[in-house]
């Protein structure tokens, strides 16, 4: 069974979001690491860039295929996890640790509301 | 999910191997990780279910003329106990199917791609005369690959047949753990290695035996994932990817297996054609340079033109940096032609490969 922890939001693109005042830390869920299988590297916004709600911001590139990362809220990156570049192996084995991709200044936490909550998610993946 | 399942299907599930569909089958394409996988067969043994593939046992007077007409390669060069890499083609010199061909000393064994079982059989079929007999044995026959510098040992350790005089690309009948089985000294990965072929009903026995003769080899099962970076590593034709009914074998790099100088078969005036007035494109391996993997349908291109197609790509874990093979124009294809490839809007530069990318270190 994949970890869905209940602290977490989810998108259907199956991220996770956690918030902290008004930064949302966000990674793939153990349901994606799992499907895309070994992750390879990443490409990821850099700290100042402004992502929209919705918005294909990077990729995840795993041994079979490749994946878009798509921004579960709208606001501006205030932290990229740089320590991806030598162990991309975090975000298969923990995902919502080590493996987390960025931090967002959200700008409208009313879109917050749009995002699943755990037993949601755990039906969008049954 | 919907697909045949192999004699080996509850042993993968028991492992927790992630099961895909692949050529009307269910496979396991990973047990734990594709890259650790590959590096187990790369370090030291790893054991394949590949029991997807056919085998079809021909027989009867005729056998060795008939299969001789029907592939590229020469089966009267064959000795009884060796097998041969082939391919047979259509009336217009496209590849129908890769294969192996066995010599036994009343038969042969013809075995084919999976997702090509169906496809072949009714092409022999078709051109098979009263004097040949067809078997399709594929639903029967368990198919094992131990693959890796410790697999022959391994092996060795279940069977008394000696396995280091069965040389590269032979085999023998024997037992192993104490049912009877062909051992073949062959395999898709570029490491020494056995592939093992035998009824259905020894096979969770012998997959058992083999994983524990292999545990002082940390041997594990491999999935399909790793079997496809494994064998592009090699530069290894996957059918479906990199050959098919549209390609030829001059052009994809299997000349060395078109024997057109052996007389008659089934698309040698198109081979001779071909040879005549020269091929346009050429299949290569590339290596990418910087951070980037190419995969199957990415475009080649140099200045602004498009000079060819990727046929397959992955991130080498031998090598650590993305491989592929692509078929390119002719005049782009000498080993260090640099050339880009447009992996997702970018322009990733890339160069023409010596190859096979991985060379065995033993």
């Amino acid at each position: 069974m994949s970890q869905i922890p209940k602290d977490c939001k989810y998108t259907e693109e199956h991220e996770w979001v956690k918030m902290e005042g008004d930064i949302a830390t966000m990674g793939i869920t153990d349901y994606a690491q799992g499907e895309l299988g070994d992750v390879v590297f990443l490409e990821l916004p850099e700290e100042g860039d402004i992502l929209k709600l919705g918005e294909a911001f990077g990729s995840i590139e795993a041994v079979k295929t490749v994946a878009d990362l798509y921004s579960p809220v709208s606001g501006e990156v205030v932290g990229v996890n740089s320590e991806l570049e030598d162990t991309p192996e975090n975000v298969n084995q923990d995902p919502f640790g080590e493996g987390w991709l960025i931090k967002i200044k959200i700008s409208d936490s009313a879109e917050l509301d749009g995002l699943m909550d755990a037993s949601a998610y755990e039906q969008h993946i049954a | 999910m919907e697909g045949a399942k192999t004699a080996l299907y509850e042993k993968h599930i028991a492992s927790g191997a992630k099961m895909a569909p692949f050529a009307g089958y269910i496979m396991p394409i990973q047990y734990h990780s594709i890259n650790a996988e590959h590096l187990r067969v790369r370090e030291s043994a790893g054991i394949f279910d590949v029991s997807h593939m056919g085998e079809f046992m021909v027989s009867g007077e005729g056998a060795l003329d008939f299969i001789n007409k029907m592939t590229v390669n020469n089966t009267k060069k064959l000795s009884i106990g060796q097998a041969q890499y082939s391919a047979m083609l259509n009336d217009n010199g496209g590849i129908i199917d890769d294969l192996l061909v066995y010599r036994f000393s009343d038969h042969f064994m013809i075995v084919a791609n999976a997702a090509n079982k169906a496809k072949d059989f009714t092409w022999l079929a078709d051109h098979a005369d009263s004097s040949i007999k067809l078997a399709d044995e594929s639903d029967n026959i368990t198919l094992l690959a131990i693959q890796g510098r410790n697999a022959p040992a391994i092996v060795q350790d279940l069977t008394e047949t000696n396995i280091d005089e069965i040389k590269y690309y032979w085999f023998a009948e024997g037992e192993v753990a104490g049912s009877p089985s062909i051992i073949s000294r062959t395999g898709y990965t570029g490491e020494d290695g056995v592939e093992l072929y035998f009824d259905n009903k020894y096979a969770e026995n012998i997959w058992d035996a083999v994983l524990e003769a292999g545990k002082k080899y940390n041997i594990e099962p491999i999935g399909l994932g790793a079997r496809d970076t494994l064998r592009l590593e090699m530069k290894f034709a996957l059918y479906g990817n990199d050959i098919d009914d549209t390609t030829n074998t001059i052009e994809a790099g299997l000349g060395w297996i078109t024997k057109s100088a052996k007389g008659p078969f089934t698309g040698r005036e198109q081979v001779l054609k071909i040879k005549e007035q020269g091929i346009t494109r050429k299949l290569i391996g590339f290596e990418i340079e910087g951070k980037a993997i190419p995969r199957r349908g990415y475009k080649c291109i140099q200045g602004n033109e498009k000079i060819g197609d990727v046929t397959s790509g992955c991130w080498s874990p031998s090598l650590n940096k993305g491989i592929g093979m692509a078929y390119l124009e002719k005049e782009f294809t000498p080993v260090g032609t640099r050339f880009e490839i447009e992996i997702r809007n970018k322009h990733i530069p890339a160069v023409v490969a010596d190859t096979p990318f991985y060379k065995r270190p033993y």
